[in-house]
Parts: structure tokens; C-alpha cells; sequence
């Protein structure tokens, strides 16, 4: 019905059975909507925060997107800026991931603040002392950046693509990439940062406080760093997803395998930094403010020294050596056990930062207050989700995301479909079939 | 009748003579025009600009010793001025002034993204998640000089500044620059009915708060009353709430020590 617009060369599944897959993730999306609008109707009493946490389920999974949506600006620079070539094969993909996690954060943000329509002020009313502002602005600009980043891929659809002024469009936007992608890496390097410094500039937190280089504490320069080594894994992880659902080969194996390396190396740095940011603060800074590593550790129901080895071991260290050693890489089973930890170690730091923060007692005479979220705090998180499944199977289904799929996935006989695929998947001769 | 010297006012609350009624919670609910809840049961999210704490030593009796304390916000200076909530406050929604010392909060500005939340140590912030509503006939009783707050906003303790205002523009109309310490005192301080709380200029030495706490002001405004302490002195916020108690439990409860530091005050 819609083959008109399906990418030449390409097979996708008939409409009827997209709707019909998509029919679940679509409840989800509406069940969303209406929380969301409820939130915006009704206010915030419809959450579970409260005094204790302002900052709760919605800020963590604000952080966490924009962390794992990293993979964007890092493929990006490392294609366009250090010239690793071969990403090209993947930064679609990585452009689209950190485009949908982008207009994700910006929506939660738009439910998050009690008075939505006065938004605004955070440009009109900047306060230049303020991450926060910061953030908003590098946020902003980088969505941008972002969309204009996506765009050359829709105007890539065949039917779009047939009308002179858009393919002229599309290729004149492909040859000035590069400065975006620029732009990109630098906007990031600053609103990556800040959202790490808009926990750690909080000299009232010990939990939270770090030292650092003139207006910039050393968190700043933690999730930048983590969000270059994560969100390249979360590209990894989705396109996997991806490849399993759609039962084909999408990406050639080198290609995956030099952006994990790097991911890799990254991770490995990343934990060092982190490592040795976690022993001053717990023998410096915490001790010189009155408290002792173990009093953010203790005495509460939830938040034990385990989330500690967690985010250091189990999801820092490990993955990084991982990652690190072609043999790890080339088993798929410890290949995606690292990726899928390297993930979850950016979600648990943001957990950390954002929620331990808050519930880690500050006056002596305060306990740890613990917090769920409401349904519909979890409804409007699920949101995003659903959002982003919708636009990559659509993105997919329309538009040349993958270049190396036509020549991974043969259409022809059989046959012939079958002798090209495995010498395409050795990886051996690489011959983008789109540049 | 210049007026050029900056004040910087703050309170002394003496622990040893608070009796932890509550007056002062709810004189501040009346005369801030604060809203309540039907169901006042969850501390969590109700708005007590003013709230009292107790505390006690933990001993078994009869040792057991209990102590209140009044928590106002702390109108923290920090260093020059940057308080912990207002150097993050993105939209300039809460200021501190230079010339009285208080941070204030502009409600029609605020948009509600709690962040300064997450940077008062005290939690002295408090969100509107709820319309404020009165009871049918309450807001015929309302504080007019007091604007109330919609939902959606963070809302705290001002010193109750529109009595500064009303008090400014009385000495104005009358040819004055300046305010005799009880022109301008805050509700809490007044219904306080054992006079625990004093409230003034802790810049001029004619002010009991000036003579109680007796700041440094070369150091932070530490006090250099022994007996005289602020809550969580050592994160630097600076606060301009003094406490006073002979107790040496109640001082050392006032901020966070390691284990084998030395008992004591924290300055
Ligand atoms: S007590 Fe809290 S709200 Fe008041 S000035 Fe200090 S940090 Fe800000
Ligand atoms: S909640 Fe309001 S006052 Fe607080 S930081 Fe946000 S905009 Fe500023």
C-alpha cells in the first residue's frame, strides 16, 4: 500500500502487520498522553514528589536520555571532526537515537515545571550563574542542531527525494555537515557538562558537591565524559534491538566494532576519572564537610553500598575491559552483556545524581525519605519510549537509515541474496552502497 | 537622612527558652497568607515556611532530653551573596538583596523547576502542588499586604519583608531613612510567648541580635558567642539564623561531625 515510499532495493513487512505490532506501543503512547495532560491540567499533586524530592523519576530520566542520547555528537564527531570514516554506515541511526532522546528531554522538562507557560523565562529571565540556564540554552540549540542533522535523512525518502529543490537541499545540507556535526560536539561538550554540574555546583549537598576548575566542578566533566563512552553503547544496544527485530543484518560488523572500541576506551578513561573523583570526594571533600563515606550509604531501605559497586564495577569496570579486548568484542555474548551494562551504569550514576541526592540527609536531625513514583509519573517516562519505537520503526521503514543494508540484504533470488550476505557480513571489503 | 549603610537582618532563636508550642508556625501561617491542606498529616508537601523540629539526645531517661528547633529559611549569604538557592535559580525567580540581607522569592517569576529545592540544604522551600484553597469565608481574612501564591511556584520565608516595606514607607512619609529595631520585626518573633526569637539588624550593634550572636563578619558572620551556633555551618551557606543554647548535645546536633572529631563547636 505504501511502497511508494519504502526505500528502492529494501524489504519491509506489509502495512497491516506494522499497525498491528505498532497497536500495543501506540496504547502505551496514549496512556501517556493523558497522564501528561493530566499533569498539566490537574498540576503536580498527580506525582508522588514532594518537598524532599523536587527533582525525582521525570530529571533522572531527563539525564539519563540526554547521556545515552551522547551517541549522537560522539558518532558525530568522530565521523566528521577525526575523520573515522566508516561510521558513516552508522551515524543515521546514532543522529536519529539522539534526535528522538532530545525531544524526549525537552517534552519531560515541559511536564516537570509547575507553571509550563512561563517556560520561557528560563531564556527571558537567564540567570548566567545558573547550569540550569545553561542547559536550557546548549539543550535548545543542540535539538536544533539535531533536527537539522535528521532532516537530510527525510528528505532522502524516495517520493521527497524526486522533487529537484529537495534533493538539492538534501545534498547541499549533507556537504556542510561537517560544521554541524562541530557545532554539535561543542554544544554537547557544554549542556552534557552542565547537567553534571547542576548537581555538583550544590554546595548544600555533600551527597553531591564536588570541587573542580574555576565555575565547573568535576561532575561537569564526568558526564560529558561518561555520555561520550554510553551513548555510543546505547546506539550499539538499540541497533542490536533493531537487527533482532527486523531479522536482518543492518550494519557491518567493523563498523560496530571500531564505534565499541571507541566506546570502550572512553568507558575504561571514564572509570578511572570516576574512580579517582569517588576517592577524594569520599576522603577530601565529604570528611572536610562532616560526613563519612558510609553515612550516604547507610541507615535507610534502600540506597546501600551496593549501588556504589554497581555503578563502578559491575557496570564500569567490567564493560570497559570488555570492551577494550577484541575478544570480548567479537563474542556476541560478552559483546552485548557490556554494552547493555555500559548502559545501565549511565542510568545508574543518573539515579545516583539526581534521586540519592535528594534523599540523602543533610540537617542531623533528618532521616532518608524514600519515594515511588505515581502511575502517572511512570505513564508520561513511558511516553518518550513509545514515541521513539514509533519514530525508528517509521524512520525505517521510509528512509534510508541503514546505507549497508540494500547490499547486506540482498532483494534478488535466494540464492545469490544469501552468497552476497556472507561475504558482506565477513566485513572484509567495505563499499557503502549510500554515501 | 542617608541611608547607605547595609543592613543585614537575621534572628537569634534561644533553644534553652523555646518550649516548641508552635506559636511561630502559626503566626506565619496567618500572616503570610500560607495555605493548608485538608489533610495536614504528611509533612512532605505541606507548606510550613516556619516549622519546628524536635529533637532529643537520645538517652534513656533520666538523662532523655528534648530540644525544639525553629526552622525558618536562613536567608543564607554564602560567599557574597551567592546562597545556595539563588546562584542556581535559572529564571532570577530569587534574589538576594544586598541592601537588607534577605533572599526573596518572586512568585509571578518562578516556573517551578525546584532546583532551588535541591540546593537548600535546610529545605526551607516549599512547592505549590496545590491551588491554594481557604476555607468559604477564610480569605475575607487574609493578609492584604501579602500576595498569595498560585500553584506551580516555590514559595519560602521572606522576614516577612512587607512589613519592612510597610515600615519603610512610614519612616519615609515621616522624613526618617531609618528603622528603630522594633519597627521591623517578623510575626514568629513577636507571637513567640516565651520570647525565644529575636529579630533585627545583626549589622548594628544596638540590635539584640547583634549583641547575642556577636558576628564576625570578617569570618562569615560566625558568632563569636560560644554559646551561639548555626546550622550546618561547615557547607559555608552562610545562614543569618543564629541558634543559642547552653547545651553542648543541641550545638553539636546543629551540624555534621566525623566520628572521631573533636566534640565542640563547629567554628
Ligand atoms: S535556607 Fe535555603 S532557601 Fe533560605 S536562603 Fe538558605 S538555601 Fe536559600
Ligand atoms: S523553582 Fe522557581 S525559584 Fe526555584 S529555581 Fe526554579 S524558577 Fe527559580
Amino acid at each position: 500500500m505504501d511502497s511508494a515510499l519504502i526505500p528502492k532495493g529494501v524489504n519491509r513487512c506489509p502495512l497491516s502487520e506494522l499497525i498491528l505490532k505498532l497497536g500495543p506501543v501506540v496504547a502505551v503512547l496514549l496512556w501517556g498522553v493523558v497522564a501528561m495532560f493530566m499533569c498539566w491540567i490537574k498540576g503536580l499533586n498527580q506525582t508522588n514528589m514532594n518537598d524532599s524530592y523536587g527533582f525525582a523519576l521525570w530529571i533522572w530520566a531527563d539525564l539519563t536520555v540526554i547521556a545515552l542520547g551522547g551517541g549522537a555528537f560522539f558518532t558525530g564527531l568522530l565521523r566528521y571532526i577525526i575523520g573515522k570514516d566508516k561510521l558513516k554506515n552508522i551515524i543515521n541511526f546514532a543522529v536519529l537515537i539522539g534526535f528522538i532522546c532530545y525531544s524526549s528531554a525537552l517534552l519531560i522538562l515541559a511536564i516537570d515545571i509547575g507553571q509550563p507557560l512561563r517556560g520561557w523565562f528560563i531564556f527571558w529571565h537567564a540567570n548566567v550563574h545558573s547550569m540550569l540556564t545553561e542547559v536550557a540554552f546548549c539543550l535548545t540549540c543542540y535539538f536544533m542542531v539535531l533536527t537539522i542533522e535528521y532532516l537530510p535523512l527525510i528528505l532522502e525518502n524516495r517520493q521527497i527525494d524526486r522533487l529537484p529543490f529537495f534533493h538539492n537541499l538534501s545534498h547541499n545540507m549533507h556537504e556542510i555537515m561537517a560544521v554541524f556535526a562541530a557545532t554539535g560536539a561543542f554544544l554537547s561538550f557544554f549542556h552534557q557538562g552542565s547537567l553534571g554540574g547542576v548537581a555538583g555546583v550544590l554546595f548544600g549537598r555533600p551527597f553531591a558537591f564536588r570541587e573542580g576548575i574555576f565555575i565547573w566542578p568535576w561532575t561537569f566533566f564526568l558526564f560529558t565524559w561518561s555520555a561520550a563512552a554510553c551513548g555510543p553503547c546505547f546506539t550499539i544496544m538499540l541497533l542490536k534491538i533493531t537487527e533482532r527485530i527486523t531479522r536482518k543484518k543492518l550494519v557491518k560488523d567493523d563498523v560496530v566494532d571500531l564505534l565499541a572500541k571507541i566506546a570502550g576506551w572512553m568507558l575504561t578513561t571514564y572509570i578511572i576519572a570516576k574512580i579517582i573523583d569517588t576517592w577524594y570526594w569520599a576522603m577530601v571533600t565529604a570528611p572536610s564537610l562532616g560526613f563519612e563515606l558510609t553515612d550516604f550509604y547507610s541507615n535507610n531501605p534502600f540506597y546501600g553500598m551496593w549501588i556504589l559497586i554497581l555503578e563502578i564495577v559491575v557496570c564500569g569496570i567490567i564493560p570497559s575491559i570488555i570492551l577494550i579486548s577484541k575478544k570480548g568484542r567479537s563474542n556476541p555474548v560478552s559483546f552485548m552483556t557490556a554494552v547493555v551494562l555500559a548502559v545501565l551504569g549511565a542510568c545508574v550514576n543518573r539515579w545516583a545524581m539526581v534521586l540519592q541526592v535528594m534523599a540523602a540527609p543533610v540537617l542531623t536531625f533528618e532521616g532518608w525519605p524514600m519515594y515511588y513514583p505515581s502511575w502517572q509519573e511512570v505513564a508520561t517516562t513511558l511516553l518518550p519510549v513509545a514515541y521513539g519505537i514509533i519514530l525508528v520503526a517509521l524512520s525505517y521503514r521510509y528512509l534510508p537509515v541503514f546505507p549497508q543494508e540494500v547490499e547486506l540484504n540482498p532483494v534478488e533470488s535466494e540464492d545469490q541474496g544469501g552468497k552476497a550476505k556472507k561475504a558482506a557480513l565477513s566485513g572484509a571489503e567495505v563499499s557503502p552502497a549510500r554515501a | 537622612m542617608k541611608n547607605d549603610q547595609a543592613k543585614k537582618y537575621g534572628m537569634v532563636i534561644d533553644l534553652d527558652k523555646c518550649t516548641g508550642c508552635g506559636a511561630c508556625m502559626v503566626a506565619c501561617m496567618a500572616e503570610n497568607n500560607i495555605p493548608f491542606k485538608e489533610d495536614e498529616s504528611n509533612k512532605l508537601d505541606s507548606i510550613t515556611w516556619m516549622r519546628v523540629y524536635q529533637l532529643t539526645n537520645g538517652k534513656p531517661y533520666p538523662e532523655t532530653d528534648i530540644c525544639y528547633i525553629p526552622r525558618p529559611c536562613m536567608h543564607c549569604e554564602g560567599d557574597h551573596g551567592h546562597s545556595p538557592c539563588v546562584s542556581v535559580c535559572p529564571a532570577t525567580a530569587t534574589d538576594y538583596s544586598q541592601k537588607t540581607g534577605i533572599v526573596s522569592q518572586i512568585y509571578t517569576r518562578c516556573f517551578g523547576c525546584r532546583y532551588c529545592m535541591a540546593a537548600c540544604p535546610y529545605h526551607a522551600r516549599y512547592f505549590n502542588w496545590w491551588d491554594p484553597v481557604w476555607p468559604n469565608g477564610m480569605e475575607k481574612f487574609l493578609n492584604p499586604s501579602v500576595s498569595p501564591r498560585m500553584r506551580g511556584v516555590v514559595e519560602k520565608c521572606s522576614f516577612c519583608f512587607h512589613r519592612h516595606q510597610l515600615a519603610m514607607n512610614k519612616a519615609f512619609v515621616e522624613g526618617r531613612r531609618e528603622l528603630e529595631e522594633n519597627e521591623y520585626q517578623t510575626s514568629c518573633a513577636q507571637a513567640c510567648p516565651s520570647g525565644a526569637i529575636a529579630f533585627g539588624d545583626l549589622n548594628n550593634p544596638k540590635h539584640t541580635v547583634n549583641q547575642l550572636a556577636q558576628p564576625d563578619n570578617a569570618h562569615g558572620g560566625q558568632p563569636k558567642n560560644p554559646e551561639v551556633f548555626r546550622l550546618l555551618e561547615k557547607l559555608g551557606t552562610n545562614p543569618k539564623v543564629y541558634y543559642v543554647s547552653s547545651r553542648e548535645w543541641v550545638r553539636r546536633a546543629g551540624d555534621n561531625y566525623l566520628k572521631n572529631e573533636n566534640p565542640g563547636k563547629a567554628h
